[in-house]
């Protein structure tokens, strides 16, 4: 550390700091997610990384995003997947491989993609700058009310003055219905499924005790289909 | 706004300016010690309330509970327990996930201190003064779930997987009429911002939240109800309960790492006890607005302005308190319920009851936006901060200095020019005390 | 990242962190985070057999393109003379964490049906329209 700061103490930017703190989370958890085996690890390092990502909405100045990804994504989605993975996890620690020389491919491709939208990130000069920010203007109450229909922000730097912004009314309402019409969809695609007249392969597996990871289910081998 | 006191404090006493430290190092130290007296209030919390517990269950139980450790009343009893804890072996199950296993009761103690940052304890007593306080605690609270499920998985164990996944079911259940019970007075003061919230019930105890209309009345025991079942408190602990499963999803869990989850546990109660006091109780406003009887002004001085912060932090303690112990009389109490019977409180009772009484407040703001109950010699819409400014605006959360107005900036509501003749105008829209940029106001202002 | 590779290559390490460690972040650095997100998340769609594993590529991709729009409406771009997105940004970002729940829980809901379908998650399993 000596390094660091001498000569005299050097000034550290805690904002830059916190920064690279969230970021190395964020990129270290999301690369843990691809070569981690055992889906359980994968969703852990998911949820690490997007607390992290929260962490960087926070320090960009967009806490209600911020606060909204950790309620919504971390808090809901991420609840949403780990449960469907004990449900479907076969064995204490299941893992599924690839081939090797799928993986060499797709390594290949993201490396390729990765060079590429690092070499557009840096491209445009005006990104590169750090503008220094004033105490980022309040959030919430531009967004309620935007979400309202009315927009009360400062117009951005660079829109031409006379341009119509429009308020974000009408996505909210849809945004509204699409959710009731997901939460009725995804309940009764994953209801319970009795058959009327109970197959006799049924009913020699519904005296097999279902397994604590299997769920409520029927026993899924004896009713799918065989391979 | 400690970093400024720091340097302050340094050039009042009259050292010379070498030792002024630069910002970076000030803002180090105040984090530093903000994150332990935080940590202090979680762990010491935690030592208060596991011998309260005791006692409090021995007396409703017709016993005396623990009397021999540390003298009659067993005071030490909570550091025998931590002793013990401590010396406890280290055991993990044979086919448990060994970093799962380790880091589960991390994952539990970081949400539940994560959520302390944005809680006030006073004006200006807080960890870090966020916009949207409310949303943050409530999002962080719902993290904990994590923990319980990681541990319930990594202890290889179908018990610890049974009451994890009881337990997360049932938080995840309770985040949603959690949520409409928050959302009640975040829309009565106006803000999200916790500190806002809590300012504006200053006063006599008549301006508090609860008392504010009967259907907030009735959304403060929802909340009650919510949150104890959020915390996995009885009636609501199933999952953890010794005579269902064992002992839920920390059944391979002793020593140190299961103290962690207790410590979680702990600090959560203490905290959505806190939560209900900002935003139902008045936060640190006491019943009688002692500061403002003694005529406490803007010209008093920097000591007096501390010292009434100190007692407001004292009473919010108190309250915090008062609502732990109410938790705790509650589950020596109550049998516990069923898991069914958890489910069925919070689809069929509680969310329907939030909902409609969430809509009742809405009625009730719209008929009187300047409140029936108001506090006696203050209008209704003004927001106090305004005098709690030292001389040269020391007390500000921001370095900068911004022009302050004299009140809050008042909108009427749309068909209240009437009512609003009489009273003071109803509610203010985006109340935080970083005033909106004017350009936001006057767009405020326009809307017809 | 870029600029640290580059530079390590030549040499220059601890004063870099240093230098790392006092400037000020800019738009840049958010956007090379986004693009490792993305590109973990495609790879991650591509690479695993676990339909669940596929999903988490999925929220992967959604992340990194929230960390740009977030970026761009960022006050790191006020005053420099560029576009900002100001506010839209941040709404956009709002609307695909709320689109990506909403796709997440009919991504489950398949992923279960076909767990209980067929006995398991391995997506080269799901062959049965195969011609």
């Amino acid at each position: 550390m000596m390094p660091l700061l001498a000569p005299p103490l050097a000034a550290i930017n805690w904002h830059s700091v916190l920064f690279l703190l969230f970021a190395a989370a964020a990129c270290s958890c999301a690369v843990a997610v691809v070569l981690a085996d055992n889906v359980v690890r994968m969703a852990f390092y998911l949820v690490l990384s997007l607390a992290a990502t929260a962490g960087l909405f926070f320090l960009a100045g967009a806490e209600f995003v911020g606060a909204m990804q950790l309620m919504i994504y971390v808090g809901g989605t991420l609840v949403l997947l780990v449960f469907g993975v004990m449900l479907t996890a076969q064995a204490p620690f299941v893992s599924i491989k690839t081939s090797a020389g799928d993986r060499v491919l797709a390594g290949m491709v993201g490396a390729a993609l990765l060079a590429v939208l690092l070499q557009a990130a840096f491209r445009v000069e005006s990104w590169r700058r750090p503008a220094l920010a004033a105490e980022p203007a309040p959030t919430a109450t531009p967004i309620g009310m935007a979400l309202l229909g009315v927009r009360v922000d400062a117009p951005a730097d660079g829109t031409p003055p006379d341009a119509v912004r429009s308020g974000y009314l009408l996505p909210f309402e849809i945004v509204s219905v699409h959710l009731l019409v997901v939460l009725v969809g995804a309940a009764y695609l994953a209801r319970a499924k009795r058959r009327r007249t109970p197959r006799s392969i049924d009913v020699a597996a519904s005296t097999v005790v279902p397994d604590a990871a299997a769920g409520a289910w029927e026993r899924p081998g004896a009713a799918g289909v065989r391979r | 706004m400690a970093d400024l006191l720091i340097n302050k404090l340094i050039k009042e006493i009259g050292l010379s300016s070498w030792l002024v430290l630069p910002d970076w190092l000030a803002w180090t130290i105040t984090a530093v010690v903000t994150a332990g007296l935080v940590l202090n209030v979680i762990a010491g919390g935690a030592l208060v309330f596991i011998w309260a517990e005791r006692k409090i269950a021995a007396r409703i139980q017709d016993r005396l509970g623990p009397t021999r450790t540390g003298g009659r009343f067993g005071w030490l009893q909570s550091l025998a327990d931590g002793i013990k804890l401590l010396a406890k072996e280290d055991l993990m199950p044979e086919g448990a996930d060994g970093m799962l296993f380790r880091l589960a009761p991390y994952v539990s103690f970081c949400a539940s201190f994560c959520a302390f940052i944005a809680l006030p304890f006073a004006f200006d007593f807080v960890g870090q003064r966020l916009n949207v306080g409310v949303f943050f605690v409530v999002a962080v609270l719902g993290l904990e779930v994590f923990g319980v499920i990681l541990a319930g998985y990594a202890s290889a164990s179908k018990w610890s997987l049974f009451g994890a996944m009881r337990e997360a079911a049932q938080v995840v259940s309770y985040e949603v009429p959690l949520g409409m019970c928050v959302v009640v007075p975040v829309m009565l003061a106006g803000s999200m911002d916790l500190v806002t919230i809590a300012e504006k019930q200053a006063g006599w105890f008549t301006s508090w939240y609860l008392f504010h209309d009967p259907f907030t009345f009735v959304i403060f025991w929802v909340y009650v109800t919510c949150a104890v079942a959020s915390v996995n408190r009885a009636p609501f602990d199933l999952a953890e309960a010794e005579s269902e499963l064992v002992a839920g999803f920390h059944t391979e869990y002793s020593g140190l790492r299961w103290s962690f989850f207790f410590m979680a546990e702990y600090g959560s109660m203490f905290l959505v006890s806190a939560l209900a006091a900002v935003l139902f109780l008045g936060g640190w406003n006491g019943p009688v607005p002692l500061a403002a009887l003694l005529g406490l002004s803007e010209g008093t001085g920097d000591t007096a302005h501390y010292l009434v912060r100190l007692v407001g932090c004292g009473n919010l303690l108190l309250k915090a308190t008062l609502g732990v112990l109410l938790m705790m009389w509650i589950r020596w109490t109550l049998p516990r319920l069923r898991i069914d019977q958890v489910m069925t409180t919070c689809l069929k009772y509680c969310t329907p009851i939030a909902a409609a009484m969430f809509a009742g407040v809405m009625a009730w703001q719209l008929a009187f936006p300047g409140g029936v109950v108001r506090s006696f010699g203050r209008p209704a819409g003004e927001i106090r901060e305004g005098w709690l400014q030292g001389p040269g605006g020391a007390f500000r959360s921001e370095a900068v200095p911004r022009p302050r107005p004299a009140a809050a900036r008042v909108v009427p509501l749309p068909g209240a020019d009437g009512i609003a003749a009489g009273m003071g105008v109803g509610g203010t829209v985006g109340s935080s005390t970083r005033p909106l940029p004017a350009e936001v106001q006057a767009r405020l202002e326009d809307l017809p | 990242m870029n600029g640290i590779c580059l530079a390590a290559s030549h040499g220059v390490g601890v004063p870099l962190l240093a230098g790392l460690l006092s400037a000020p972040v800019s738009v840049a650095h958010y956007l090379v985070v986004g693009a490792v997100l993305f590109t973990a998340g495609v790879v991650c769609m591509a690479l695993k057999r676990n339909a669940l594993g596929v999903l988490m590529g999925i929220e992967l991709v959604l992340n990194g393109a929230n960390v740009n729009f977030v970026a761009f409406s960022s006050p790191y771009l006020q005053g420099s003379g560029a576009a900002s997105l100001g506010l839209d940004g941040q709404v956009i970002a709002l609307f695909v964490i709320l689109l990506a729940a909403a796709e997440a829980a009919v991504a489950l809901a398949i992923t279960l049906n076909f767990y209980n379908n067929h006995a398991t998650v391995d997506i080269d399993r799901a062959e049965d329209l195969k011609g």
